[in-house]
C-alpha cells in the first residue's frame, strides 16, 4: 500500500538499526522517552524493539489521551449521560475506561445512551436527528483532537444547534513534559517528540527541553521507520553532544504548527487554572475548558456535574507508568488483577496505553526471542 | 461493577506470587524479573474465567475474550458434558450408528442487506460452514425467524429468496422452522437462527486440540472482507471502497481439501474475531505456540486501507467464506494446491506454523521485521456483523 509500506520496509530498518548500534558508546545506557501513546502503540505493534541494542531503553511517556483522564471525570461523564434525555457521544477508546462505578459500557448496560463516534462532527448529525435530546460530546485528547472539537463547536454555533454541548477534557502536552522533566525519579537522555500534537502546535514549544534541560528532542512520525529514524537522530545528537529540537516528521509537521487550528482552539477554549491528570495529580494550566463565548455549549455549565475527586485504586500504578518510572510489567497488578478485559488503570485500556500495548503485543521475553532466532540461524 | 472485584483480584495476585519477596526479585537481572512476571501472567490466564460484569455488555458478543469468558463461565458451566466441552464449531454425536454433526447460529447483522449478500445467505452459509469445517457433509437446516412489527414483507421475501438460493448452492434443505413477531422496537427488523445437521462420511476426527509442533496453518483466501464491507455498508463512516462480503458455502472447498489431504488436523471458519481468534484457539486448545508471518497473510488492498484508516487489525476482522486449516507440515504444499484449485480458495496461503515454544501464545513476525504477540480481542470494534 502506497504511503504506508515505504515506512515499514524491513531492509531500511536493518540498515538504520546498524547505524544506531554504531552510535552507542560502550558501557553507556540510553533512556529515550516516546512522549506519545501513538508511538508506544507503533513500537509494540511492529515489534520495533527487536531492532534496538540492549543499551537503548524506550521509556513510555504520558501522551495517551485516555490514560490521563482521572476516574472522577469518568464518573462525571457517566453522571451527565444518565441525565434524562441525554445522548453522550465519545471516542471508542473511552468506552472501557473504568470509573469508580464502572465504564461507559457498563453504564450503557444500565440504561444510558453513550454512543461511539469516529469524529466529533458525527455528534452534530446525532443532534440534528434527535432534536428532543441533548447531545453531549465527551471531548478528550491533546492538541491533536482539540481543533476538531473546536470546529464542531463553531459549526454547531453557525447552524444554530441548541441541543449540542461539550464535556471538555482536553489537555495540553507541554506542562506534562515539564512535570516529567522536573520529576526526580527519572533520568532521560532524550525525547521522541509527539507527532500529531506537533502538527497543531509546531516544534517551537519544545525548545525549552533542549535549551533549559539540555535534552535533545526529535518530533517523530508514526510509522515504525519514522520512529527508528528519530532514534537514530537522537543518538546522533547525543554522540555529538548536541541538544536541539529536530523535526523528523516534516512531511506532516510544519515548524510553526497549524495557525488555523490554533485559532479555532483559541476561539472556543481557554486554559483552565489547573486540571487533575491521572496518576500525575493536579498540573496548573494543563487543560482546556470551553470559553465563556460558547457557554451555551459547555456541558459543565448546562448540567450539574458532581466534580468529585476519586482517588485511584490503591494498587494502581498508572502514575508511575505514565511518568515512565515503571515499565508496565513492573506494576504490581499488571497482567493479573489488571488486564485489558478487566482494567484497573487507564493505561491498560487505550490501545495507546503502555500497559495495553505491552500486554497485547509485547508480552514476551525479548532475550528468549533473540536466543531462539540465533538458534534458528545456526 | 463494584470495587470488590479489584480487591479480590488483588488478593489472587498476592497469592500467585509464590512467595517471591520483593527484595528477592530485585536482585535478579531485569530480563529474569520480566520472565517471572510473564510466567505469573501465564498462570493467571490459565485460571478458570469468571464473569465480573453484573450485566451483559456489547463486549460479550464480540467473539473475543469476553465472549469466551461468558461461554466458559456461564454456558459451559451450566450445560457441561463431553460433547460440548471441546467447544468446536459443531458437536459430533453418534445416533443409531451414524456419526452426525449438529450446530446452531443466530444472525443479527446490521444492515440486513449489504454488498455481496444479506442476512439470508449469511444465515445459511454460516451454519453450512460450521458443519463443513467440522468435517461433516451438511444436509439439513432449520430456520427460526424473529421479526419486528412493521418489517416489510417484501424485504422478508428478499431474505427468504436468498436463503433458498444459498441452500441450493450448498446442497442443503431447510426442513423445519419457526416464526415469532415482537413489538416494534423490541428487535431490529429481522433476526434469524439456523441450526444444521450434517453427517460424517470420513473417518476423520478434526479438532484444534490436535495441532502439533511442525504443523502448517493455512488460510483459504484474503481475510477481513466481510467485516469491513458491513462496517462501510452502515454508512456511518465517510469511507467508500469497492469491497464485497465473502459470504459463501465452504463445503465444496472443504471436500476438495480433505480428498487431497486426509490428514488435516483441524479447520475453523474465520468469523467473529477473525483469524487472530482462531490462532489463539489453536494455541490454547493444543497447548502449543503459533508463529504467524504478517507478510504471508492475504489481505485485499482495499481492506488493508480501510483497516489502516480505522486503526483496526485485519487479523481480527470477520470473514464469512474463509477457513483456517491446520495440516501436518509435510502436507502444506499439497493442501495449498488443493485449496487453490477451487474457486473459493484461489489465494490460499500458509500463514504460519505450530511450534513447541511459548505454548498458549500466538506470535507474529511483523512485515517490519519485528515480533509481537497476537492476543484475543478485547472489546468490539464492529458489533453485529453476522
Amino acid at each position: 500500500m502506497r504511503f504506508v509500506d515505504e515506512f515499514r520496509d524491513a531492509d531500511k530498518a536493518h540498515a538504520l538499526a546498524a547505524k544506531i548500534a554504531a552510535l552507542c558508546e560502550p558501557g553507556r545506557q540510553y533512556k529515550l522517552m516516546e512522549v506519545c501513546g501513538g508511538h508506544t502503540h507503533t513500537i509494540y505493534k511492529h515489534g520495533l524493539e527487536d531492532y534496538l541494542p540492549e543499551s537503548i531503553t524506550l521509556v513510555h511517556g504520558p501522551g495517551c489521551p485516555v490514560c490521563v483522564i482521572p476516574m472522577g471525570r469518568v464518573d462525571d461523564a457517566i453522571h451527565l449521560a444518565s441525565q434524562p434525555d441525554v445522548i453522550m457521544t465519545s471516542f471508542g477508546d473511552m468506552m472501557r475506561v473504568p470509573g469508580s462505578g464502572g465504564s461507559f459500557f457498563d453504564a450503557n448496560a444500565e440504561g444510558t445512551s453513550i454512543r461511539m463516534v469516529y469524529s466529533p462532527l458525527d455528534s452534530l448529525k446525532i443532534a440534528r436527528q434527535n432534536p428532543d435530546k441533548q447531545v453531549v460530546f465527551m471531548a478528550i485528547g491533546f492538541e491533536t483532537t482539540a481543533p476538531s472539537t473546536a470546529m464542531t463547536m463553531i459549526r454547531a454555533a453557525a447552524e444554530g444547534l441548541t441541543n449540542f454541548s461539550v464535556f471538555c477534557n482536553h489537555v495540553t502536552i507541554v506542562p506534562a513534559i515539564k512535570a516529567i522533566l522536573d520529576s526526580p525519579d527519572l533520568r532521560l537522555d532524550g525525547f521522541i517528540g509527539p507527532g500529531h500534537v506537533s502538527t497543531v502546535i509546531g516544534c517551537r514549544p519544545y525548545e525549552f527541553i533542549a535549551k533549559q534541560y539540555g535534552k535533545p528532542v526529535v518530533v517523530a512520525g508514526f510509522e515504525p521507520l519514522d520512529i527508528l529514524q528519530s532514534i537514530y537522530m537522537l543518538m546522533l545528537q547525543l554522540s555529538q553532544g548536541r541538544s536541539e529540537v529536530e523535526n523528523q516528521y516534516s512531511r506532516v509537521v510544519p515548524w510553526d504548527g497549524n495557525v488555523v487550528a490554533l485559532k479555532a482552539i483559541g476561539e472556543t477554549m481557554e486554559l483552565r487554572p489547573y486540571f487533575e491528570w491521572r496518576g500525575l495529580g493536579f498540573i496548573s494550566h494543563s487543560a482546556l475548558k470551553v470559553r465563556e463565548k460558547y457557554a451555551a455549549m459547555d456541558a459543565e455549565l448546562l448540567f450539574q456535574v458532581p466534580g468529585v475527586r476519586v482517588a485511584d485504586p490503591k494498587a494502581c500504578q498508572c502514575g508511575e507508568v505514565l511518568k515512565g518510572v515503571l515499565k508496565p510489567w513492573e506494576c504490581k497488578v499488571f497482567g493479573t488483577a489488571c488486564t485489558p478485559e478487566t482494567p484497573i488503570g487507564t493505561c491498560m485500556v487505550s490501545p495507546e496505553g503502555a500497559c495495553a500495548a505491552y500486554y497485547n503485543f509485547g508480552r514476551m521475553n525479548r532475550n528468549r526471542v533473540a536466543e531462539a532466532a540465533e538458534v534458528g540461524r545456526a | 461493577m463494584s470495587k470488590s472485584w479489584i480487591d479480590e483480584a488483588l488478593a489472587q495476585t498476592e497469592q500467585g506470587r509464590d512467595g517471591l519477596a520483593a527484595e528477592g526479585r530485585r536482585q535478579l537481572p531485569l530480563a529474569d524479573r520480566e520472565q517471572q512476571v510473564l510466567d505469573r501472567i501465564d498462570r493467571a490466564r490459565r485460571r478458570r474465567p469468571k464473569v465480573r460484569e453484573e450485566r451483559i455488555t456489547m463486549s460479550h458478543g464480540s467473539g473475543g475474550k469476553a465472549t469466551q469468558t461468558l461461554i466458559e463461565a456461564v454456558f459451559l458451566d451450566a450445560f457441561r458434558n463431553p460433547l460440548l466441552e471441546p467447544l468446536e464449531d459443531a458437536a459430533s454425536l453418534t445416533v443409531g450408528g451414524a456419526r452426525i454433526a449438529l450446530t446452531t447460529d443466530s444472525y443479527v447483522v446490521s444492515p440486513l442487506f449489504f454488498p455481496g449478500g444479506d442476512i439470508g445467505d449469511l444465515a445459511v452459509n454460516g451454519t453450512v460452514n460450521d458443519l463443513s469445517v467440522s468435517g461433516a457433509r451438511p444436509l439439513y437446516l432449520s430456520a427460526g425467524f424473529i421479526l419486528e412489527e412493521g418489517f416489510g414483507v417484501a424485504d422478508l421475501q428478499r431474505v427468504t429468496e436468498s436463503m433458498r438460493e444459498a441452500a441450493a448452492a450448498a446442497g442443503v434443505h431447510v426442513v423445519t422452522g419457526d416464526t415469532k413477531v415482537v413489538q416494534k422496537g423490541k428487535a431490529d427488523g429481522c433476526y434469524i437462527n439456523t441450526a444444521g445437521v450434517g453427517v460424517f462420511e470420513r473417518d476423520t476426527a478434526l479438532g484444534v486440540a490436535q495441532a502439533q509442533p511442525g504443523d502448517a496453518i493455512i488460510v483459504s483466501g484474503p481475510i477481513g472482507d466481510h467485516g469491513i464491507t458491513i462496517m462501510l455498508a452502515r454508512g456511518e463512516l465517510d469511507i467508500e471502497a469497492d469491497i464485497c462480503s465473502d459470504t459463501a458455502p465452504l463445503n465444496g472447498l472443504v471436500a476438495s481439501l480433505l480428498d487431497t489431504v486426509p490428514g488435516v488436523r483441524a479447520m475453523r471458519d474465520a468469523t467473529r474475531g477473525g483469524v487472530a481468534t482462531i490462532l489463539n484457539e489453536i494455541a490454547r486448545a493444543a497447548d502449543v505456540g503459533v508463529l504467524a508471518v504478517e507478510d504471508e497473510i492475504p489481505v485485499r488492498p482495499e481492506v488493508r486501507g480501510a483497516c489502516e484508516l480505522l486503526g483496526i487489525d485485519p487479523m481480527y476482522v470477520a470473514c464469512e467464506g474463509r477457513l483456517v486449516a491446520v495440516v501436518p507440515g509435510e502436507d502444506a504444499d499439497r493442501a495449498v494446491a488443493a485449496l487453490r484449485a477451487h474457486p473459493l480458495g484461489e489465494q490460499a496461503a500458509v500463514i504460519g506454523h505450530v511450534r513447541a515454544e511459548q505454548p498458549g501464545i500466538v506470535q507474529l513476525k511483523t512485515a517490519f521485521g519485528g515480533t509481537r504477540i497476537v492476543d484475543l480481542l478485547v472489546g468490539d470494534p464492529l458489533p453485529r456483523i453476522c
